[in-house]
């Protein structure tokens, strides 16, 4: 087990600085340079800028004291707006984009598993039918699509909750929706997939000729080992909220981390959108060890490799 | 006399999206407590879905119990419902299988496997259930139970796990053990073990054992009497004397030529069966070994044969066994004597 | 010990053999030469053609795939017969909603939304077609050949695919795009370069899977080449499965130039594509509720219908999966 930890732990921090390298070097080789953009400054004032960031020095020299600062932990300033760290917005916004990806997250899991669960339970009847179909169409609605027949249908026509923005827990509910949706009909899917392989396996046949009940099969046997399989997407989940997030705080208007993201790559402003890659790259890589650990501790079998 | 288990007529299909698959197709067995019986043929035969279908434990949907009656202790069991079958699965009835990597649930600890039958049907409390465990464990020849209640399936060896299998299948001490290949994924020491463990334990409970198999050699070690079972049918039934010294169809005797004889020097090659058995899709209007029968007659092609009892017991589906068919029996076919009794079908 | 034999009581086996005449004539054997020892009654198909049939049969795969056929005819041929470019300003009739004339009305910029939708379906197929076959096919080839040496290459393909898979790939994407610029082609390499690894990781894992395999162990000691090996020992193997996988991600990649687009990455204005028309769309859509939601069904339809034809396809390609 610990072998297992050490190694997972070293690929991890080898991702990070791949990550944090090839972004620099796709971000810093870029055609032009971010202040042509606007013609308010003379080029003096370009080139005082330019010295200013520690632009005007070798790739080599800013690409260490770029790791330099990366390793106290400082992801770098904004080009666009003076004086802002990228570290500050990080601050700001992280925090509401959590919120809401967390919210999502819980609010899919148990709805995916227990939608799954049923649906396999009752295969072939009307309920497995209409769960199947909510996955399907889950799957083929764009988010941005969702998002607006929500807004329509709850904020506009029936004026049950806000529209868009921020700002209190009902303000929360239709970006949480939209940003579970499709995770939900995806872990439903899955799940049933899971659950009816799992029904031809040996061993529920043993735990059968065992004289168990058909609930105590599907409790102790075939759920635990149905999730298994599913963990390690898990992990890959909460990023797939993060990225979700991008286009669901944007119609929302939730000023998040995913709006920034989003923001800063239209604004060119490089530094931001290294700054905030390199972040979500170390919150996947973490996640994903996290998810790790707990596959190990889930499945025995993972742990003698 | 009361059997313990008496199977009549028993037919089982297979409803898939390409049509019915006749996997059992009218067969009749029984069982008395203390004794061997022995069910042999290859694979595809319909030997498990049998006794799978007598546990209920075969699924269905997809299987159908199309035909006949399960008796057990005179009790009807085809018509019990699932629940009312829970009452009997693990408690009256157990099954070991072939694959014990596969048959154990690979997250679960040893002991949680195995309590859980007893948990079931006993009333008992766990650290009770806890104890009969660790005993049973080491009946069957655990060195460390202690150790082996935490362990996972996967860090056993495969024998270690057939025994785990087997204390499972007896722990609620049931009457009857069906054994479905419980050595075919050992290797040839640990399969000797194997069997000398549930002969020992057979003993000492009383139980009646079915042993499925296509090993003719762990049939000669254990069974008191034989099935052979072809493409959903019984073709020949009958003690093990009567099979092995006097197989009474040309299936049995491929079998039996198919197996390497190390006290008896033969010239010969060993006998091979061609072909393939058939598809069970749509059984053929005859016999269904005629397409590789070497005796094959036309009549085979056209009806399938009835079944000829000796006095004894033994019993073949074969037309060579009609008096019309006797001159084409190869030598010492049917036992030396077979010539000698006179046909009297209808 | 006399064996008296008798002829069974067993009342279903007699019935059916009194209905057949039986005569002495019968017991004659049938010579070696008539017997057919394999009778196979099911006749045999091809593993192709039982494919074929049993996606044909599939009610929802043919209606699905008559709906993606509309959706690439339309594509192919409304915008060449439509009486408006896609790219004309008229600012004079804007934001019309759908009409006789203007079919699904306009757009801020008064341009024809009925030519703008099929242009912007051409692209959004194209990105999508293209967008899985290329990251998959240099998947295959990577994978191939990490599956196929083993040794130190496939040591570092793995251990790059291994780092790869960490990262997010709308992260990664974004990024490749500021760097190559909007439009379809960017987006398809973008993909690409994002995309192999999925498909490198299978294809090695089936490789390593079917080398010790007999048949391939077979072909091996008959003298045959690494490259026929693969070519028509292994690859017919698992093109059912790749053709699979393809279906699979079409929908994918059309949903990663629908985000992209949305969020101003992919493809911008004048040239437009589905994700195009619902950023477009999503601004103004209180006012004018046509200009998302025409683009967003098509988008959702077009999906649903890839998606439930690529798993009819799924079920006929690989009976074993089949429930």
């Amino acid at each position: 087990m610990r072998k297992y930890i050490l190694r997972r732990l070293i690929i991890s921090v080898i991702t990070v600085w791949l990550i944090a390298t090839s972004c620099f070097f796709l971000l810093r080789t870029l055609p032009g340079n971010p202040f042509q953009t606007t013609s308010l400054l003379s080029p003096d004032m370009v080139e005082r800028m330019m010295h200013y960031y520690g632009l005007d020095r070798s790739l080599w020299e800013q690409y260490i004291t770029y790791m330099q600062n990366l390793l106290h932990g400082n992801f770098g300033y904004s080009l666009k707006y003076a004086g802002q760290s990228v570290n500050g917005i990080i601050a700001s916004t992280f925090p509401l984009s959590a919120q809401l990806g967390l919210q999502a997250y819980f609010l899919s899991i148990p709805l995916g598993f227990l939608f799954g669960i049923i649906a396999a339970r009752c295969r072939g009847k009307a309920v497995d039918y209409g769960l199947v179909g909510f996955s399907v169409l889950g799957v083929s609605v764009p988010v941005f699509i969702l998002a607006a027949m929500l807004q329509y249908v709850f904020a506009i026509r029936l004026k049950w909750l806000p529209v868009a923005q921020w700002k209190s827990f009902q303000h929360t509910i239709l970006p949480t929706i939209t940003l579970a949706f499709s995770s939900i009909a995806g872990r439903t899917r899955s799940m049933r997939t899971f659950m009816l392989e799992i029904v031809n396996e040996d061993y529920i046949k043993t735990a059968k000729a065992k004289g168990l009940s058909k609930y105590k099969i599907i409790w102790s046997h075939q759920i635990r080992n149905a999730v298994i399989p599913m963990i390690p997407t898990m992990g890959m989940e909460i990023v797939g909220m993060l990225m979700g997030s991008f286009v669901v705080e944007q119609i929302y208007a939730i000023p998040g981390i995913g709006a920034q993201f989003v923001t800063s790559v239209q604004n060119l402003d490089y530094t931001m959108t290294l700054g905030l890659t390199v972040f979500f790259g170390v919150f996947v890589v973490t996640a994903n060890f996290i998810v790790d650990m707990i596959y190990g501790i889930v499945d025995p079998r993972i742990r003698v490799r | 006399m009361k059997h313990l288990l008496e199977v009549k007529n028993l037919k089982v299909s297979f409803d898939t999206y390409a049509g019915e698959v006749q996997a059992v197709r009218g067969v009749s067995f029984h069982l008395d407590q203390g004794e061997t019986l022995a069910i042999v043929g290859e694979s595809g035969c319909g030997k498990s879905v049998s006794i799978q279908t007598v546990m209920r434990i075969v699924p269905m949907p997809p299987a159908r119990i199309k035909e006949g009656s399960i008796l057990y202790n005179g009790e009807e069991l085809a018509d019990k419902s699932d629940a009312e079958m829970e009452q009997y699965r693990g408690n009256e009835m157990a099954m070991i299988f072939q694959d014990s990597m596969t048959s154990l649930n690979p997250t679960m600890r040893v002991g949680k496997q195995l309590m859980e039958g007893i948990l079931k049907h006993q009333k008992t409390g766990r650290d009770e259930a806890r104890r009969r465990v660790l005993a049973m464990l080491k009946e069957v020849g655990i060195p460390d139970p202690e150790s082996a209640f935490r362990r996972y399936p996967h860090t056993m060896s495969g024998g270690q796990r057939q025994r785990v299998m087997i204390a499972m299948a007896l722990c609620c001490g049931p009457k009857i053990l069906f054994a479905d290949e419980p050595t075919t994924a050992l290797d040839v020491t640990m399969q000797a073990q194997i069997l000398d463990l549930i002969g020992r334990l057979q003993r000492q409970y009383d139980m009646g054992v079915v042993l499925i198999t296509h090993d003719l050699g762990v049939v000669a070690k254990m069974a008191d009497r034989i099935n052979v079972m072809y493409a959903g049918r019984i073709v020949e039934s009958g003690t093990s004397r009567q099979i092995f010294y006097h197989p009474s169809h040309p299936y049995t005797l491929g079998l039996l030529g198919a197996m390497p004889n190390l006290i008896q020097e033969r010239k010969e090659e060993l006998y091979n069966i061609p072909g393939a058995p058939p598809d069970l899709f749509a059984p053929p209007p005859g016999c269904a070994f005629a397409g590789r029968c070497r005796y094959c007659m036309g009549v085979c092609r056209r009806a399938d044969a009835p079944e000829f009892t000796t006095e004894d017991g033994h019993i073949s589906r074969c037309w060579l066994l009609d008096e019309r068919g006797k001159k084409y029996r190869p030598e010492g076919f049917g036992g030396r004597t077979a010539e000698k009794g006179g046909s009297d079908d209808e | 010990m006399s064996r008296t034999v008798s002829a069974a009581k067993a009342a279903a086996v007699t019935e059916e053999i009194r209905e057949i005449e039986i005569t002495e004539a019968d017991f004659e054997p049938v010579p070696e030469s008539e017997r057919d020892t394999d009778i196979i009654v099911r006749p045999s198909v091809s593993y192709w053609k039982d494919a074929f049939r049993r996606i044909t049969h599939d009610r929802v795969a043919m209606v699905s795939l008559a709906f993606i056929a509309v959706i690439v005819l339309l594509a192919v041929f409304a915008p060449l017969f439509s009486r408006f470019q896609y790219e004309t300003n008229d600012l004079a009739s804007s934001n019309l909603p759908p009409s006789a004339e203007h079919w699904f009305g306009t757009d801020t910029l008064g341009r024809d939304l009925w030519a703008r939708v099929w242009v912007g379906a051409r692209i959004s197929l194209i990105v999508g077609l293209f967008g899985a076959i290329v990251p998959q096919a240099l998947g295959i080839v990577i994978g191939g050949i990490a599956g196929y040496f083993g040794g130190w290459v496939d040591m570092v393909i793995m251990r790059i695919i291994d780092v790869g898979v960490c990262i997010p790939e709308l992260i990664y994407i974004t990024l490749i795009m500021l760097y190559l610029g909007s439009g379809p082609l960017p987006l398809i390499l973008a993909f690409a370069m994002v995309g192999w690894m999925g498909s490198a990781r299978m294809i090695r894992g089936r490789i390593m899977q079917f080398k010790n395999r007999e048949f391939v162990l077979a072909s091996k000691s008959l003298g045959g080449t690494p490259f026929h090996l693969i070519f028509r020992s292994i690859f017919p193997n698992i093109l059912g499965q790749q053709v699979v996988s393809l279906t699979a991600s079409i929908p994918g990649a059309i949903f990663m130039e629908a985000y992209l687009s949305f969020i101003g990455l992919g493809i911008q204005s004048p040239l437009t594509s589905w994700g195009q028309l619902s950023q477009v769309g999503a601004g103004n859509y209180r006012l004018h509720p046509y200009q998302l939601f025409i683009p967003g069904i098509l988008i959702s339809l077009t999906i649903l219908a890839l998606y439930l034809f690529g798993n009819s396809l799924r079920d006929a390609l690989d009976p074993h999966l089949r429930d």
